[in-house]
């Protein structure tokens, strides 16, 4: 599976992590892991420590699961990002709307 | 789809026999199993009945006078062309090769005499079926044909609309070098470029997230507002402030658009850039070196409004320097291997040229030796504008669109902002707008707009903030100008600045006076004598611009409110 869920035991934090390209062909899995979820969630991490390319509709789905998890209120952490997945992230300024590290 | 016909269906099977008792028997046979016979006695008269009564399915004795079994299978073949008729040999020839001949001839099948009544039943319904199948495939080919066919005739027409409104501009202007690569009819990327009413001009770079429709579609408001306002004199920062209130309405979470705005100015000899979401741009010096102008924002159509931050990055930029913006299709470029040119390769391909817009060829040719020539796999565009003199710069005015209306020609006006509006609100293009209302001064609203443009800078940025324009000399004073133009634009609580406008018609056109008063200290014009001659004094080329477009120039003492006055000939 190019992309797993992990719930925290106390059922707060949601880890979806994604294997590979996250592109558009990860759309519809990718919603799938947090639409998905049992509620309760008051945490999202996006684990990208096995992505090896990110596009701008990975991006856009990012906004998506930003939009989903409640905007600006939002508690999202984008982790474990290669050089290159870094790079686009921060080209787009991302680190505005997500905790990145 | 009727694959699964019911064992009644009832077909028009022609059946070719030359043996009189052979053929009595299979046609009493077909006729039982509910099909309709058609017969022929042979291979010339199969032919002629195939044609007139255009069977299902036939079946042909291998063997047979005047023309053989074999002949006949392939003229009707020919006759039955993308139709599939099955054609089942009767046979009591054994052996493979003769066989084989039967099929090569175009024949799908055999049945070996004497006739075995299940055998052929099942035979003629598994070929039904295939007929069938066959059938529905080349209805729904022909189907896919006509859409596509339509869809593409579709686009063609979209794509004539979508040119008129998300026109090219001003792209063909000599100093500018541009690539676009189109990777359908539409393209995810878009690329802008329009003239200044003062002169100088912006131009929009950008990437919608997807390609084709989706992307053209947003491409659309996005031509509509930039050149509509750009037109009108509003400044880059407001054009973009509209364009991403725009997009964040109208798109879906998850599209948006990266983009850079430029804002060139010729005449002050600087570039605004504002970059969100594009990979470096570089603005590279005649003189050798560089400047990188990095992302600093996020794409257009993420943020609210409240969030959204417009500032422009202010560069001074020297004729002969050129400024260089692309999508990240150049970066994601890649050759057989998988491998992208990346941000090295673009670093390393922008140092090995030096300065010139000839970078763009320079670069897309880079690219198409990392690709191995291979055709896109991303919209790739680039853009690179060489600083020019003023004076080399091309005309606005050709490219503003004509009203028939006439317009007043006896009116005045008095508009006056003040307080915190001074730091927020331009009202150049609201009072290019009155003016423009006047058919003749359309023409001139080149004009027009730079006195005010200068009027307005000089009341604010000399009158009321009390900058000196020296600063703007030096690479370190120009940053710190425009640091300390923002920080004194907090503090502006009791100032006004008020323009008032005359016109009236003359003998041979009409007469605009323009008054610009604020409430500043002001400055003595005899003071700034000395330094004229560098050019760097304080107001001195703003004042000499003015003095140059206007037939009349008045500056009161202390040197708050100055006067011009414009003479426009009618045609």
């Amino acid at each position: 599976m190019p992309i797993e869920t992990h719930r925290s035991e106390d059922g707060r934090v949601l880890t979806i992590r994604i294997e590979g390209r996250f592109d558009f062909s990860s759309h519809q899995a990718f919603r799938d892991a947090y639409e998905h979820a049992e509620p309760g969630v008051a945490q999202y991490i996006v684990d990208l420590s096995d992505t090896t390319y990110l596009d701008s509709s990975a991006l856009g789905m990012l906004l998506l699961l930003r939009d989903y998890a409640g905007g600006d209120g939002s508690s999202i952490r984008i982790c474990n990002c290669s050089g290159d997945v870094r790079r686009i992230l921060s080209i787009s300024n991302f680190e505005q709307l997500f905790d990145i590290d | 789809m009727q694959t699964s016909l019911p064992q009644t269906a009832s077909l028009r099977i022609l059946i070719a026999e030359d043996s009189d008792s052979d053929r009595l028997i299979l046609t009493r046979l077909v006729s039982r199993l509910g099909h309709q016979v058609i017969e022929a006695t042979d291979g010339a008269e199969a032919v002629r009945r195939f044609r007139e009564a255009k069977p299902d399915l036939v079946l042909l004795d291998a063997l047979m006078p005047r023309m053989d079994g074999m002949e006949c299978a392939r003229q009707i073949k020919a006759l039955a062309g993308d139709e599939l008729v099955p054609v089942i040999f009767l046979t009591s020839l054994t052996d493979a090769g003769s066989l084989a001949d039967c099929l090569d001839a175009g024949g799908d099948d055999f049945i070996a005499k004497p006739y075995n009544r299940v055998i052929l039943a099942a035979k003629i319904q598994a070929f039904n079926r295939m007929r069938v199948m066959h059938r529905t495939l080349t209805q729904q080919r022909d189907n896919i044909r006509a859409r596509n066919e339509q869809l593409l005739d579709e686009q063609s027409i979209a794509k004539r609309v979508f040119d008129n409104v998300a026109h090219t501009g001003c792209l063909d202007a000599p100093h500018i070098r541009y690539y676009a690569s189109p990777m359908s009819i539409f393209n995810g990327d878009i690329l802008f470029a329009c003239p200044r009413p003062a002169g100088g001009m912006h131009i929009l770079i950008g990437d919608f997230t997807g390609h084709g429709l989706p992307a053209a579609i947003g491409a659309m408001p996005v031509a509509e507002i930039f050149y509509g306002m750009t037109t009108k004199g509003f400044a880059a920062s407001e054009v973009l402030q509209e364009i991403n209130q725009k997009l964040r309405r109208i798109l879906p979470t998850g599209m948006f658009c990266c983009a850079a705005m430029v804002e060139a100015d010729f005449h002050l000899g600087q570039v605004g850039i504002w970059n969100g979401g594009l990979p470096d741009g570089f603005l590279l010096r005649r003189a050798g070196g560089k400047t990188v102008v990095h992302s600093t924002h996020l794409p257009l159509g993420v943020l609210d409004p409240d969030h959204f931050d417009a500032t422009l990055v202010y560069h001074m930029a020297e004729p002969g320097d050129s400024l260089l913006l692309m999508t990240d299709g150049v970066l994601e470029a890649s050759g057989a291997d998988d491998i992208m040119l990346g941000e090295e390769g673009v670093r390393s391909a922008v140092s090995a040229w030096g300065s010139g817009a000839g970078v763009v060829e320079h670069l897309v040719d880079r690219v198409r030796e990392h690709t191995n020539r291979q055709p896109d796999k991303d919209d790739m565009t680039l853009i690179a504008l060489e600083i020019v003199e003023e004076q080399e710069d091309t005309g606005f005015a050709a490219t503003l669109g004509q009203s028939a209306l006439q317009g007043p020609v006896q009116w005045a006006c008095s508009y006056e902002i003040s307080g915190p509006t001074l730091g927020r609100f331009s009202p150049l293009p609201l009072l290019l707008h009155v003016c423009t209302q006047v058919s003749g001064l359309r023409r001139c609203s080149g004009a027009i707009y730079t006195m005010l443009a200068e009027l307005y800078n000089n009341a604010l940025e000399h009158g009321v903030l009390r900058l000196p324009s020296e600063w703007k000399a030096s690479a370190g004073g120009f940053a710190r100008y425009y640091l300390e133009r923002q920080r004194r634009l907090c503090s502006v609580e009791d100032h006004f600045i008020r323009f008032e406008l005359r016109h009236r018609q003359t003998d041979s056109g009409g007469e605009l006076t323009i008054t610009c008063e604020d409430s500043g200290e002001g400055f003595d014009p005899a003071q700034t004598g000395p330094h004229k001659e560098d050019g760097a004094c304080y107001a001195g080329r703003g004042l000499m611009l003015l003095q140059e477009l206007a037939d009349e120039m008045t500056i009161n003492m202390p040197g708050n409110r100055v006067e011009v006055v414009y003479h426009w000939q009618a045609t």
